[in-house]
């Protein structure tokens, strides 16, 4: 299994012409060949026109960020030549018509394949992973079983764009003898791994978790996860409705999970911020629901396709008063996965509001991870079938840990009354300054049970050393890539941000004589957190908030500076 | 003993008083409300356990402390989006919202078109004072126009909203008006709403007797459709109906049959999400997707 280590390849193009399943089907057709993948897209919030590009790095290693530069490009216009030639280090390929005039890019036959072959001119791009592919001599078989795979609901469709692939790939022999690229090796794909994007892995993990009723409303980045669920609930016995605004999505999770469903929304910061007061709602009547806050960059509308991780602060604030609520950031798919899942158990565990706090990068970003294992969802203190207990049924029956026994309602000798005003253990309203105490008491008597989940699960440590690289969510993708070769650094990522694991992040934090934190936002929010509750005042903060997600050459060199002083 | 005898059968609407003293003003609209539910609920033959009550913010809200049955009182406005969760969730529970005009037709505005033309299957029922009562009596999108609040002490400078036009042009499958003046005709109304399937929709003029005392002036106005010969089933007429200023219509302004929302997701309805033990999920078959 000769051939190169790496590969990174870029395909761009206007908005329209299909330059993700360009990219996915690059990602998969690399994962056949043997690599660990990592891809991610850029695009502008339109349909048609815009130049937008997907990016695949393949290694014969676990590959968690994108550099700066690229292997190869296939150019589906020109504006593709002209805005990444400079990160190239080895060819550019175009269809003859888009090459003409422009140097140093190879003039591939990719339209005339489209023609002879008979297919129409939007298979163009398959064209062009066919040429590429041969220029790399690449199997065009793993090629052409990826295109099946990724159009399989339209057969024929399927069929002519696999044929474009082939027709291309066989008009490269000649181009590949003469530039002699360093081929790729044809291997079996990483065992026991599998492709996925963070939305894909979010609602997948939401599903093992038990989720029975999904509500959203579109917003990018987090509208993929309706799609999926949508497509999935019939296989999965899901209820998935597309309300007319967050506020009523919120509300019917709410109702969902009220009357015993597992329920979930998702959305962006947008969305969020109309669902503050249902989140306050939630915690009030202590109603499990689940949101993911797939957060692009803000303020307002913002850059409604870009990366941003701005609003920590937001959702662990969010809504009036006081009340504990579970914040889980993942960094990779497979942390997703794991956070979709845990997101439902905790939420019906401790009866509070749980927030995946996502971003766009992770979102649509696609890793090769571990593929999930089976789990076991657990019910909770949850009362169905009939109440049998000696008093009358109290919902918000104060208890030692703070978790009163929920019963469904229908549930017989039981009636449910939740409330968002406040209110007495038998769900009535009220001010009394005693009842109000305690009932706050109670809720808050949940947190310490949270605070052990938190310092359980809620950090983990790569490599180790003298200075800390502390950082949170997607970032740690790039900051994991940037430090792979370096001696004497530990990266910690904190997974749970509320509530807070100050014990268990301390203890990772021991022994470092320097702490770094790096995130994409400007004013340090992560960094605000560790002067907060570990009263400790990094030595450096690496911020970017311009909607990219880091490069590890740029977190690299940061971080040297650090290392020389 | 709070009671009436239907066809031979003595119906006790006791079982759904939680036996708390109602704390809205003397003469409020909102008690005619509650017996005629409460009566409404026994005459259907439910039990607590089955009912679900979903209320809003405001005086109408406290509903849920007086009904006995399931309940949750909610933020405001946010009645229907909460039933229709409750009710895709457990379709065999009977939800019942109650909202104010302020919260339907103000800040919950945005939901009401949407219910009705995916016709869950909830019964919504608007106490329409005509006025905010808990907040101390300012204008509604329903206060007439002219008239003094407090929060339009030159008159009030909007025209109402027709909110049975609207529940009309909506597609709600069940319209309808009562006045909480007419406890019998009111239990009535509710009992054929709640027993619609689908949507239903029943605004209820509900005098407050602190801010805005129409009583009066209702009684005077009002008339019974079902004395007018009224055909419930002409959407046509029903509107014609809605659109009429100077006698107020009570009962029944529209019915007709449509599938309710509920019946787009057999797949997931047995058992249904909310009587559902969460159990391990085989995803094996969508891992093949992303290799
Ligand atoms: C988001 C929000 N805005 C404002 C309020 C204050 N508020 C409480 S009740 C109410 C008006 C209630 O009017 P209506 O729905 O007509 O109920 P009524 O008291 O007349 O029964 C308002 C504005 C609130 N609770 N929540
Ligand atoms: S203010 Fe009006 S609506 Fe509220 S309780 Fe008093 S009379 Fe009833
Ligand atoms: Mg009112």
């Amino acid at each position: 299994m000769s051939g190169r280590e790496e590969f990174t390849f870029l395909v761009g193009g206007p908005a329209g012409a299909g330059v993700f399943r360009s990219g996915l089907v690059a990602a998969k057709t690399l994962f056949r060949h043997g690599y660990y993948v990592h891809g991610d897209n850029e695009y502008p919030s339109i349909i048609r026109g815009g130049h937008q590009w997907m990016m695949v790095k393949a290694a014969k290693r676990e590959v968690y960020a994108h550099g700066e530069e690229v292997d190869a490009v296939l150019a589906l216009d020109k504006e593709t030549v002209a805005r990444h030639r400079g990160r190239v280090r080895e060819v550019i390929v175009a269809d003859e018509s888009v090459a003409r005039g422009l140097e140093g890019v190879v003039a591939a036959p990719l339209m005339r394949s489209v023609r002879e072959v008979g297919a129409p001119s939007v298979a163009v791009n398959m064209a062009g992973l066919g040429f590429v592919l041969g220029l790399y001599r690449g199997d065009v078989g793993r090629l052409e079983a990826v295109i099946r795979d990724v159009f399989s609901k339209k057969r024929e469709v399927a069929e002519v764009n696999a044929r474009v692939a082939r027709r291309a790939y066989e008009y490269a022999a000649e181009a590949a003898g003469e530039l002699a690229l360093e081929p790729l090796s044809i291997g079996e794909p990483p065992r026991g791994k599998i492709v996925i994007d963070g939305n894909s892995a979010v609602a997948l993990g939401a599903l093992a978790g038990g989720l029975s009723f999904y509500a959203a409303y579109p917003m990018t980045p987090a509208s993929p996860i309706l799609h999926l669920l949508a497509e999935l609930q019939k296989e999965y016995g899901l209820v998935v409705v597309q309300p007319e605004s967050e506020i009523a999505a919120i509300n019917m999770v709410t109702g969902a999970a009220y009357a015993g469903a597992r329920a979930m929304t998702a959305t962006s910061g947008g969305g969020f911020s109309l669902m503050t007061e249902a989140l306050g709602q939630a915690a009030m009547t202590e109603t499990p629901v689940v949101i993911v806050e797939a957060m692009r960059a803000g303020p307002s509308t913002g850059l409604p396709t870009y990366t941003s991780q701005a609003d920590l602060r937001f959702v662990i604030h969010a809504s009036q008063g006081e009340f504990p609520r579970f914040v889980l950031a993942p960094g990779d798919p497979y942390e997703a996965y794991m956070a979709g899942f845990d997101a439902l158990n905790l939420a019906w565990k401790y009866q509070v509001p749980v927030i995946v706090l996502t971003d766009k990068y992770l979102a649509e970003g696609y890793w090769t991870v571990d593929e999930p294992p089976r789990l076991e969802p657990s019910e909770g203190k949850v009362i169905r079938g009939e109440y049998r207990g000696e008093e009358p049924y109290k919902r918000y029956k104060i208890t030692p840990d703070g978790v009163s026994p929920m019963a469904i309602p229908g549930t017989k000798g039981a009636l449910v009354t939740a409330n968002s005003s406040e209110h007495g253990e038998d769900g009535y309203g009220s001010t009394d300054p005693e009842v109000v105490t305690a009932m706050q008491d109670k809720r808050f008597r949940k947190l310490s049970g949270m605070i052990e989940e938190a310092n359980g699960k809620g950090v983990k440590t790569y490599g180790g050393g003298p200075l800390a690289v502390v950082t949170w969510g997607s970032t740690k993708n790039a900051v994991l890539e940037a430090t792979r070769d370096m001696y004497g650094v530990r990266v910690v990522q904190v997974l749970y941000l509320s509530p807070f694991p100050s014990e268990r992040l301390s203890r990772e934090l021991e022994g470092a004589d320097r702490v770094l934190v790096v995130e994409a936002n400007k004013t340090g929010q992560l960094a605000s957190l560790l002067r907060e509750h570990l009263l400790l005042e990094p030595d450096g903060f690496l911020g970017k908030y311009d909607g990219r997600p880091f490069t590890p050459e740029e977190v690299e060199e940061w971080i040297t500076g650090f290392m020389e002083g | 003993m709070d009671h009436g005898i239907y066809g031979g059968v003595i119906v006790v609407a006791e079982k759904f008083d939680t036996g708390r003293r109602p704390v809205w003003c003397p003469g409020c609209g909102n008690f005619g409300i509650l017996v005629a539910l409460r009566r409404a609920l026994a005459r259907l033959g439910l039990e607590p356990e089955e009912v679900v009550l979903v209320t809003g913010i405001g005086c109408h809200g406290r509903m849920s402390g007086y009904v006995r049955a399931n309940t949750f009182h909610t933020i405001h406005g946010r009645v229907l989006p909460l039933a229709t969760g409750i009710k895709l969730a457990n379709p065999s529970l009977t939800v019942i919202g109650h909202s104010g005009d302020g919260d339907a037709y103000a800040i919950g505005l945005g939901h009401l078109p949407h219910a009705a033309r995916r016709n869950i299957d909830v019964t919504l029922i608007v106490h329409d004072n005509m006025v905010f009562g808990l907040t101390t009596g300012q204008a509604t999108p329903t206060t007439p126009k002219g008239r003094i609040t407090r929060s339009t002490p030159y008159g009030n400078p909007e025209e109402p909203l027709n909110p049975l036009f609207l529940a009309l042009a909506s597609g709600a499958t069940f319209v309808a008006r009562g006045f909480s003046g007419d406890i019998a005709h009111l239990e009535e109304l509710i009992v054929r709403a709640i027993r619609h399937e689908g949507f239903s929709f029943l605004d209820v003029i509900q005098p407050c007797a602190t801010f805005f005392n129409i009583y009066r002036e209702v009684r005077r106005r009002v008339y019974k459709l079902e004395d007018e010969g009224h055909d419930t089933r002409s959407l046509e007429a029903a509107i014609r109906k809605s659109l009429e200023t100077e006698r107020i219509p009570i009962g029944v302004f529209f019915e007709t049959k449509k599938p309710p929302f509920r019946e787009n997701f057999p797949h997931a309805m047995s058992p249904p999400p909310g009587q559902r033990v969460p159990r391990s999920v085989d995803l094996s078959h969508v891992w093949s997707r992303y290799r």
